[in-house]
């Protein structure tokens, strides 16, 4: 399993991250982000660009 | 031509240690290149996250490790070479020039150099460039630079009403500063936001005190070692500590003169971000990415644009690293990485204040712009149209609710060839 922790603290809620990865990231319907934070490994490629694409780099994956 | 197998090719290099080189860097090794990899950089830091320079990090202090990229596994064999300036490069003898006169051999090139804030030039007189309160944005020593002087009472003049001039005029007002912007625009940020979001936009930055002297240019810089005013070109003199300059931005191009690529605006590439010279041709072992790539995106037509976004650094980098990647290791993996279509979706977002703009595609492509949703005085969205086209969506607020535009923006090519029949 991956764990992901999102800085909610730095997070803007922009949803970068939603398109890169659908499945782990969503926007609800406040602008909020919401996320998995523990998901399969076969997830990893797409965590990692939602990584990359996000402005805040406010995404990690946690060892 | 594929290069041979040899004993120990030269390394792949990569000009430019920032986020498009970085990118490229870490999708050449996902690509499945081993080989040597250098990375030659100017700046002395490792790469690292330029936006919360005029936001964030501008009001809060500014330290490399809060804003550095993280390193990954996969790139820890990379050959960093910081601090360190290219100064020339032959494509046909396949060697950089270094500053200190060492001529570095590569096997293939990539050019990531981005750009660096033009100075204003005022219109009369100007004290020496080095006078102490003159500044720009672009690096972290740039950003700490500025950060010491934005204290509670400086009268600060940013010259340049774009994204980034109203990004450090929002910063320095909450840090107590007095701020006017001055800008030959009529209004900040017009392009790409149009007339009536740029008046807004105006609008809220003067209700937090931001003063703006906008159709106007500088016309003399007053100071002997330091800064203490500017006259406009009216003859208006502000009186003034500090002067960020935030008028634009020139290629770091000059070192590729006489290489014979197309250098006019950037540096012309493909779509599959390999560099195209004077004559037409691509290079299969010349790259660019980033802010000095002017390459065309299908999404929208075939014109080569440069387009300075944040996203865009990454987009090309990974699409260099994966096409030069397919290069190294043989003919058929290039053909067919070459062959993939490359739409990156521009997107950009910007903080001034309290206004969260968001925006996704070339809003600036627009022939009409009207109003989607929302309320111009709080939270809404802009659509930007080329004919019946959507090709550029601009948000204050509602982020949730642009997400489905940014899709019609991705799918309104496919739309409109399926119309056309
Ligand atoms: C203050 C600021 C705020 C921004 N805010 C936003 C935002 O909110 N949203 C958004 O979408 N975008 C924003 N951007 C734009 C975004 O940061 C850029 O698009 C991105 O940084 C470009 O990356 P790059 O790697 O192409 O080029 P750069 O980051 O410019 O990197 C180029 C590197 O190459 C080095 N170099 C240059 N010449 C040489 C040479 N001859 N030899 C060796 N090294 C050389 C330079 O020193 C530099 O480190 C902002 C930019 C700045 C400066
Ligand atoms: S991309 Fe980053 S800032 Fe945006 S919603 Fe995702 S985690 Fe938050």
């Amino acid at each position: 399993m991956i764990k992901i922790d999102v800085d909610m603290a730095v997070c803007q809620h922009y949803g970068q991250c939603v398109f890169e990865a659908p499945t782990v990231f969503t926007l609800n319907a406040d602008d909020k982000l919401e996320y998995l934070a523990s998901v399969d490994d076969s997830l990893l490629a797409e965590v990692e660009s939602a990584i990359d694409v996000c402005p805040m780099q406010a995404i990690r994956i946690v060892e | 031509m594929a290069p041979e197998a040899d004993a120990q090719p030269a390394p792949v290099i990569i000009v430019g240690a920032a986020m498009g080189g970085l990118r490229t860097a870490e999708a050449l090794r996902k690509a499945g290149y081993t080989g040597a990899l250098t990375v030659i950089g100017e700046e002395i830091h490792a790469p690292y996250n330029r936006p919360p320079l005029s936001k964030d990090a501008l009001s809060t202090g500014v330290t490399h490790e809060a804003v550095a990229f993280p390193q990954r596994p996969a790139t820890a064999d990379v050959d960093w070479l910081l601090g360190v300036r290219v100064s020339s490069a032959s494509l046909a003898a396949k060697t950089v020039t270094t500053t200190d006169g060492v001529s570095h051999p590569f096997r293939a090139l990539v050019i990531a150099t981005g750009i660096r804030p033009r100075r204003v030039i005022p219109s009369v007189s100007e004290g020496p460039r080095s006078l102490s309160g003159r500044h720009t944005v672009r690096t972290l020593d740039d950003a700490m630079a500025l950060r010491d002087e934005l204290v509670p009472g400086a009268r600060v003049v940013v010259a340049g009403s774009g994204f980034i001039g109203c990004e450090v005029a929002a910063t320095a007002t909450k840090l107590g500063c007095e701020v006017t912007v001055v800008s030959p625009s009529s209004r900040p940020i017009i392009r790409p936001l149009g007339p009536v979001l740029a008046a807004e936009l105006q609008r809220r930055h003067e209700a937090h005190g931001v003063l703006f002297r906008l159709g106007r240019s500088i016309a003399v810089i007053e100071g002997d070692t330091r800064l203490t005013g500017i006259v406009l070109d009216d003859g208006s003199r502000l009186a003034a500590d500090v002067l960020v300059e935030a008028i634009g931005s020139d290629c770091n191009s000059d070192w590729l003169a006489g290489t014979g690529l197309d250098i006019a605006n950037g540096v012309l590439a493909d779509a599959g971000m390999r560099a195209i010279d004077v004559d037409g041709n691509a290079h299969d072992d010349v790259y660019v990415v980033g802010d000095i790539a002017r390459f065309p995106n299908a999404l929208f037509d075939d014109v080569a644009r440069r387009v300075e976004h944040w996203n865009i650094p990454t987009d090309t980098g990974k699409r260099a690293g994966a096409v030069l990647g397919a290069w190294l290791a043989g003919d058929a993996a290039f053909t067919e990485a070459l062959a993939l279509p490359f739409t990156p979706m521009p997107a950009f977002w910007s903080n001034q204040f309290d206004i969260g703009i968001q925006a996704y595609g070339l809003p600036g492509l627009a022939d009409s712009i009207r109003q989607l949703e929302g309320d111009l005085a709080g939270d809404c969205i802009f659509g930007y149209y080329r004919g019946t086209r959507l090709v550029g969506v601009v948000g204050l607020g509602m982020k949730a609710a642009l997400l489905p535009y940014r899709q019609q923006i991705a799918t309104a090519e496919a739309e409109a060839a399926t119309t056309a029949r």
